[in-house]
């Protein structure tokens, strides 16, 4: 690591601004994508219509913090899951995978991240957690600088990494932006959820991003939500403001927000299209993270609920969390938290301590592990680890960790409900999508392997260039030809 | 303590009388000759004791010795600070030693952390703790890591509870070329540095390759600014101390330099050269740098792409110091695979596990564990207690402490982990840590947990960590 002091996120040059074409929409934003690579990607990414996979004999975890079962059935179909579990019948036609011996999971959901964000962090030009001289801010939306191909989203996924909530970081505002869930896939598809949260600072972080206090970042909060309630849209569109609940816009030209004709007052500081941003997240549609670590800090975003009653906040970081849980768990706020922090590594985590996330799941609330300031756009790989020790723990007389299950929960199910996507990803109930894992051995075990992933249903390639660069150097000594000539 | 202090007044008080009379000479008399300065042989010495310990016998463990042995049912006896005895069930166990029973449970060394930064860069990480980097001059090898050290660091803690680190080596960091001497510590809390260090250990001189140092100087419009501009300033500097030993060989009266002192003491051995490198090209062209000026490097740190090298390692009885997953944070650290422990070890090449970092040094069996695994997956297999090496004889060599730790050998130090499980299981933590045979933490005793002066009357004083 370099000691040498940086800013954990180096700046953005702002001519480097990712407008690649990836998402969803690739193809229709990328028109000088020719036609047959499309199709050869949307054949990659969809799973075959029709296609059922069961895969037997394994010790299947549904991931829903239900206990494992033993030679357990999970049935995959059109990228779904259909059924998992003791008594899941093999539907005729099915492609068998023999999992006798091994584990047999939901896939692992990065809590928090920025994988597919960065290549190598300190190349700025690879690095888009973070634009420091953008004018925009909460507008900011990740999902069109998410690369599938980053190199770490393979690696992740070979470590059995299905899903990530994706953020960027704050630069010059409270405002970091909205943030994605994305698949670990190997196609160019990357997006389950575009704009799925808007993520704020309201710490150590936040008080620097606010010019010097807490109180100033409290102010500008204050002030962006009411920037956002007094936008009034244009005559002709007032209608369509009702979205359904708890959705995100789908799109930002579906925001009518940003329209020109939306009138606002001359006293504001956002530019419309942040306050605009901010209207799903005042009226409840978005999701609110906020990072703060201190016990005070976590009160005063509670708090935030009684002054604006739409609000669906949920808090990141936490670390003195354990100290207020009861607080918390009275909110119904959903906590993702980092799993083994114990140093008092800044003021605002004096009380840290590796029972955190045990403590505070004691107390009623829905934890899920993150990585919050903890390498997260490339060691999300590392979450079964931390998982594994938070069972770990609750053998030291004092801790509270975990159970076996409940940990496995707190890296699959417990971010996606985190997120409110637990109909969606983070366990094998029926209708979830097909991202199961077969392991060698206990998932959270230290000597465990991958041995196979699927993605919406599609078995996914492990290999990827530390794999490559592993074979190459079996044995370091050349041949007759240097290694760039070994056989491929 | 009183003695000492009195002993350090009379000191100032001749001093004090030296500069009067050098102030006041009478006209035409000749100076009174002032005696000639010499320095003492180690001006910060170790202050360090052992604390007390009872003889105890820890009987029905498996035990790893740290040299890639194995015993099971193994009896491991402590007395007086060292170890009496390792070995089988018959082991014979002195009357009245405290016995414990270690069945279901391993015994291993404390385990050694090459490359740490508590206490230059400690908890709380504000900008008035950052001490680890002497960001002045790429050539600092003038400056000493231990005078850095604040022993109020609570990472020491946690490092000993989570980790069971007994022995570490707090280094400078790498912005500079020559960073300065590293300094290795007993992992016991200590009102000063002094009263940490590990008594007789080689000091060490941190050398940076690769990006920092030329993007720190780079940045400045200095020297150096390209992998080229690093390796030429090294070679300068090591030249001016090869032409300096030289002259104070033939003139004793030669001006004293500190930080060309550092590097001829690293010349002759008696200061160890860690070398924070990524780049197996890189590291090969260091081998040869030390040849051209003739000092010796212990160990290359961080080593991203030592696997690419295990053959230059071996031959240069070079050890690589690595993680076993960490990368991709910088272009020199993204050619990294998972089973770089694993080859390095394979190649036949002194393989150690580091951590340079307050979180890392907690979770060292761990990396050990997750490189170990990775190996065999690739089908190097390596026995359990073969790779707890990498975390207890090979550091032990690399920092030139071998013969005092390191291993359960009768007569070393008695630095001993009981851990609760398989120490390369991720649901294992240390039971009882014993430095010098003392007993330093007790899963079990709130009493045996150290709590730092930084961490009293804060929330979550004396907690589990």
């Amino acid at each position: 690591m370099t000691r040498v002091k940086t800013k954990r996120h180096p700046g953005l040059d702002p001519g480097s601004m990712n407008t690649a074409c990836s998402g969803k929409n690739a193809r229709r934003r990328c028109s000088w994508v020719p036609t047959f690579v499309g199709m050869t990607l949307a054949l990659l990414a969809t799973p075959v219509r029709g296609q059922t996979i069961a895969i037997t004999g394994g010790r299947v975890v549904i991931g829903d913090g239900s206990e494992p079962i033993d030679n357990g059935i999970v049935v995959i179909r059109d990228g779904r899951v259909v059924a998992a579990g003791a008594g899941a019948a093999v539907p005729a036609g099915a492609t068998i995978v023999d999992a006798r011996g091994k584990w047999v999971t939901a896939g692992v959901v990065a809590g928090f991240s920025q994988i597919g964000l960065l290549e190598v962090d300190a190349v700025d030009a690879t690095n888009d957690t973070r634009a420091a001289t953008s004018p925009f801010s909460a507008a900011i939306d990740v999902a069109p600088a998410i690369n599938p191909l980053a190199t770490s989203i393979a690696v992740s996924r070979a470590a059995g990494v299905t899903r990530a909530v994706v953020s960027p970081s704050t630069a010059r505002s409270i405002f970091a932006g909205q943030g994605a869930v994305i698949d670990l896939g190997g196609d160019m598809q990357p997006i389950t959820r575009a704009r799925a949260f808007q993520y704020i600072e309201l710490g150590e972080e936040g008080a620097a991003d606010a010019g010097g206090s807490r109180a100033s970042a409290h102010v500008l909060l204050r002030n962006a939500l009411r920037e956002a309630r007094d936008l009034r849209l244009p005559v002709g569109v007032r209608g369509q403001a009702r979205a359904p609940a708890a959705a995100p816009p789908k799109d930002l030209a579906e925001n009518p927000y940003i329209l020109s004709g939306a009138q606002r007052s001359d006293d504001v500081l956002l530019t419309r299209f942040d306050a605009a941003a901010l209207v799903p997240v005042l009226q409840g549609r978005q999701l609110l993270l906020v990072h703060v670590e201190r016990a005070s800090d976590i009160l005063q975003v509670l708090a935030l609920k009684r002054e604006f009653a739409n609000l669906r906040i949920v808090l990141v970081g936490a670390t003195e969390g354990w100290r207020v849980a009861a607080e918390i768990a009275a909110a119904g706020v959903p906590v993702i938290a980092n799993a083994l922090v114990d140093l008092p590594a800044s003021f605002e985590q004096l009380a840290a301590t590796q029972s955190n996330v045990g403590r505070m799941h004691a107390a009623g609330i829905n934890v899920a592990i993150g990585m919050i300031n903890d390498d997260e756009a490339r060691q999300v790989r590392l979450s079964t680890q931390y998982a594994g020790n938070l069972v770990g723990i609750g053998r030291v007389p004092g801790h509270t960790g975990l159970t076996w299950t409940q940990a496995f929960a707190a890296i699959s199910s417990a971010p996606a409900e985190a997120l409110g996507m637990g109909g969606e990803i983070g366990s094998l109930r029926p209708g979830r999508r097909g991202d199961v894992v077969i392991w060698d051995g206990d998932p959270l075990e230290l000597a465990t392997g991958v041995d196979a992933v699927w993605i919406d249903g599609v078995r996914q390639s492990l290999e990827n260039r530390q794999t490559r660069l592993r074979e190459r150097y079996r044995q370091p000594q050349e041949g007759a030809l240097p290694h760039a000539y070994d056989p491929r | 303590m009183r003695g000492r202090l009195a002993a350090v007044a009379a000191a100032a008080l001749l001093f004090g009388c030296a500069n009067q009379a050098a102030e006041r000479p009478a006209r035409g008399a000749a100076i009174p000759a002032a005696p000639r300065y010499v320095p003492p042989a180690d001006p910060y010495p170790s202050t360090y004791h052992a604390y007390p310990g009872v003889p105890t016998a820890i009987t029905g463990a498996t035990l790893f010795d740290g040299e890639g042995g194995r015993t099971e049912n193994g009896t491991i006896v402590m007395a007086e600070g060292r170890i009496l005895a390792v070995g089988g069930p018959d082991t014979p166990i002195p009357e009245g030693a405290a016995r414990i029973d270690g069945r279901g449970r391993w015994v291993t060394p404390g385990v050694i952390d090459v490359h740490s930064h508590l206490g230059d860069y400690p908890s709380p990480g504000v900008e008035a703790h950052s001490d680890g980097n002497e960001i002045t001059s790429p050539v600092r090898p003038e400056v000493w890591a231990e005078h850095s050290v604040w022993p109020q660091d609570p990472g020491f803690s946690r490092a000993l509870a989570n980790g069971g680190i007994t022995t570490l080596q707090v280094l400078p960091g790498s912005a500079n070329l020559f960073g300065g001497r590293g300094v290795t510590l007993r992992n016991v809390p200590g009102r000063t540095v002094q009263a940490m260090r590990f008594p007789g250990a080689p000091r060490g001189l941190k050398l940076a390759c690769g990006e920092n140092p030329k993007r720190v100087y780079g940045g400045r419009n200095q020297m150096p600014q390209t992998r080229m501009g690093n390796v030429a300033l090294m070679r300068q500097t090591w030249q001016r101390a090869v032409e300096y030993r030289e002259r104070r060989a033939r003139e004793p009266n030669t001006a004293r330099d500190l930080a060309l002192d550092t590097l001829v003491e690293a010349m002759a051995g008696t200061v160890l050269v860690h070398n924070h490198c990524y780049r197996a090209d890189e590291m090969a062209i260091m081998l040869d740098m030390a040849r051209e000026f003739g000092f010796r490097i212990a160990a290359f740190h961080h080593a991203v792409e030592a696997y690419k090298i295990g053959d230059l390692l071996r031959t240069n009885e070079t050890c690589a110091a690595m993680w076993a997953d960490w990368w991709g944070f910088k272009m020199e650290a993204y050619d990294a695979v998972n089973e770089n422990i694993p080859l390095v070890h394979n190649a036949g090449a002194c393989a150690i596990v580091h951590s340079d970092d307050a979180n890392g040094i907690q979770r060292l069996n761990q990396e050990a564990a997750k490189a170990l695994a990775d190996g065999r997956r690739m089908g190097i297999n390596i026995a359990d207690e073969v790779a707890w090496r990498w975390l207890a004889i090979n550091p032990a060599t690399a920092l030139g402490i071998a013969d005092q730790t390191g291993s359960l050998r009768a007569g070393k130090r008695a630095d001993v982990v009981l851990w609760n499980g398989n120490p390369l299981s991720v649901y294992t933590r240390p039971q009882q840590v014993w430095i010098d045979g003392a007993l330093m933490y007790d899963m079990n005793d709130p009493n045996r947990r150290p709590v730092s002066d930084f961490e009293l009357g804060q929330p979550g004083e004396g907690d589990v960590k």
